[in-house]
């Protein structure tokens, strides 16, 4: 394993702030991985933290491939988790919409782009991302519908799904997107949580990762052979809201399969205890997303449904 | 008279709301032109709130001026003003992303598109905002590249320091005014001063380009000033200053200040080594634009625009 500074500045008050990577093998750049972006995607870094403990394993065992290099990026933003703020600490920007960033920019800017020149060579990127609700979600790998994405590449990862996308307009400053408009075959990994630790979805995203490298011929390395994958689209996932506003009781949650009208939760009045409303299942399916918060808004989006999903 | 544009139930007791006051003449021919004037999409930036008391203010003064329809918003993001939050509290959504919104979105989705129904129909809509909280901006009218014949006659009006071009390709397209010029209300964006903070100055000024405007669309028939006459600037205009050093920026030069190029902007400084880190100096001639209003800085932090070239010529 080597260790690189990949980009450095200094701040005001905390000193040198630095970004590691850490590789793995030596030649070809095959596959990059990068950590959390954000001062609250504590899985994400922890899936980095197991992944690094496989990757020194498995280099010390003399199996990642002759010729072969993996980068691992753990995290480009420990400050602000430090600080237990999500954004840029000091001045809130989201490293994660500022790519390709702008070497003579803003601090986000300039750490965007000096790591985009650092892994644009990389075969394949893949990103630990956050899901952008806040909630419970079942592991997935998603693309970016670019044109360039695979979904047969993505299903190499034995992850449960392949969720692909339209391309947002702010999707544009991600790095997944600039990443596969650098010609980098991109995917986000997405596991079950962000800002608590689940150590299963956690093993089952690190063992995706490492079961990908293998079928890449970028590692050796004996694992399960996962899932075969269900492609889906995000706009074929039924999105369920709360009708009214208050405390929210779970009764069904991620990954179960229910049916057309079955009782998913209950929002209840704050005040009196009353239960204001039964969230139904709108259709037969598989619960893809629940959220997590105690109390939701009217209108929120709780649940997310694989329309007439068997298990 | 006060309406209500949009309610939805919070998670305890309370509901958001965000308001309208709608002024229209007291015997409506039904042909009246509408301007709506709104603020407060970020809960950090109040000059619009001046703006909005003072327009309201002159048109209850002079009632028998208004020959049209003016609707003001004062607070689209009611939950942020409160809380002093930029974004819309919990989600951390940029409220100016999310344009024109969705019935079947969330707290801010569903809210927006209740917004943009109520203004969609509107000759003009005129976005009030300040900077953000480090950086002091000129008043300025912003609009995108692909808009200028249709917006410059309103921007011309607004009484402004400058109005500064941009390439349609970097502008955001769930932005309220982009969304607006879409469906075709002709809409502009006013930035000035800096956040949690009101400039009476800046802001009078800006009302007086309101109610020049509103004479030019026929809405209103009392005096009005005579628009200050505007440099119009695009980007390659504009050079940014940005710091290389981290510390705190001691700037030597005020907003509106005229320099040339090798003038010193100010320093950076290490406080517990008492060292100047960085000399700050001008890159061009032209006029500070934009000024440093936050004293703590990083490396990459903007600290200065100038703007020069053909558009102070």
């Amino acid at each position: 394993m080597n260790k690189e500074i990949i980009f450095s500045m200094n701040t005001a008050f905390r000193g040198e702030f630095n970004i590691h990577g850490y590789s793995y093998g030596r030649g070809d750049k095959a596959a990059c991985i990068v950590g959390s972006m954000r001062g609250n995607e504590y899985q994400q870094l922890y899936m980095c933290s197991l992944l690094a403990q496989r990757l020194a394993e498995i280099e010390a065992q003399g199996d990642v491939v002759a010729g072969k290099e993996i980068l691992l990026i753990p995290t480009l933003n420990y400050s602000s988790m430090n600080a237990e703020k999500k954004k840029w600490i000091s001045d809130d920007s989201d490293i994660n919409r500022s790519f390709p960033g702008n070497i003579e920019g803003t601090a986000t800017s300039r750490i965007a782009a000096t790591l985009m020149d650092r892994v644009k060579d990389y075969t394949y990127g893949i990103q630990f991302a956050s899901f952008y609700l806040q909630g419970i979600s079942i592991p997935h790998v998603r693309m970016m519908e670019t044109g360039t994405e695979s979904t047969s590449l993505a299903n190499l990862f034995g992850m449960p799904y392949v969720l692909t996308g339209d391309t947002r307009s702010f999707d544009t400053a991600t790095l997944n997107y600039n990443w596969q408009k650098m010609g980098t075959q991109a995917f986000s990994v997405y596991s079950a949580t962000t800002d608590t630790l689940d150590g299963e979805s956690a093993k089952m995203a690190v063992s995706a990762v490492l079961r990908f490298l293998t079928r890449m011929g970028i590692i050796r390395y004996e694992s399960h052979g996962g899932y075969i994958s269900t492609t889906l689209k995000e706009k074929d996932l039924v999105s369920v809201r709360a009708d009214e506003a208050g405390f929210f009781r779970c009764i069904v949650g991620v990954n179960q399969e229910v049916k057309r009208g079955q009782v998913l939760a209950e929002i209840i009045n704050p005040m009196d205890g009353n239960i204001k409303a039964e969230v139904l299942a709108p259709t037969d399916g598989i619960v893809f997303f629940v959220q997590n918060s105690p109390l939701v808004f009217q209108n929120v989006v709780i649940y997310k449904i694989v329309r007439r999903m068997h298990q | 008279m006060i309406e209500t544009v949009v309610s939805v139930d919070l998670m305890v007791e309370e509901e958001l709301k965000v308001k309208k006051n709608h002024l229209a003449p007291d015997f409506p021919t039904g042909e009246e032109k509408r301007i709506c004037i709104v603020s407060g999409l970020y809960g950090d930036e109040l000059q619009g709130q001046y703006i909005c008391y003072e327009v309201i203010r002159r048109i209850k003064l002079e009632y028998e001026n208004l020959i049209g329809i003016v609707d003001v918003y004062p607070a689209l993001n009611p939950m942020g003003l409160d809380s002093k939050t930029r974004e819309i509290p919990g989600s951390g959504i940029d409220m100016n992303s999310i344009f024109p919104g969705s019935k079947l979105g969330a707290l801010g989705e569903y809210t927006a598109s209740c917004i943009f129904d109520d203004i969609k129909g509107a000759d003009v809509c005129i976005d009030l905002h300040a900077s953000n909280l480090y950086v002091h901006e000129v008043p300025q009218v912003r609009m995108n590249d692909d808009r200028v014949d249709e917006l410059m006659p309103i921007a011309k009006c607004l009484n402004v320091d400058m109005i500064w071009i941009h390439p349609s390709n970097s502008v955001l397209n769930g932005s309220l005014a982009y969304s607006l010029n879409e469906v075709g209300v002709r809409s502009v964006v006013i930035e000035s001063g800096v956040a949690y903070r009101i400039n009476q100055q800046y802001c009078n000024a800006i009302v007086d380009g309101l109610f020049a405007l509103m004479k030019e669309m026929e809405i209103w028939k009392g005096n009005t000033v005579t628009p200050k006459k505007v440099p119009i600037t695009n980007d390659k205009d504009i050079r940014y200053i940005n710091a290389e050093s981290s510390g705190i920026f001691i700037p030597g030069v005020q907003l509106f200040a005229q320099v040339k190029k090798g003038d010193e902007l100010g320093t950076v400084v290490n406080v517990i080594t008492g060292a100047v880190e960085e000399v700050v100096y001008a890159t061009g001639d032209g006029m500070i634009c934009s000024l440093r209003d936050y004293p703590v800085i990083e490396e990459g932090s903007l600290l200065a625009r100038i703007v020069g070239g053909n558009a102070y010529e």
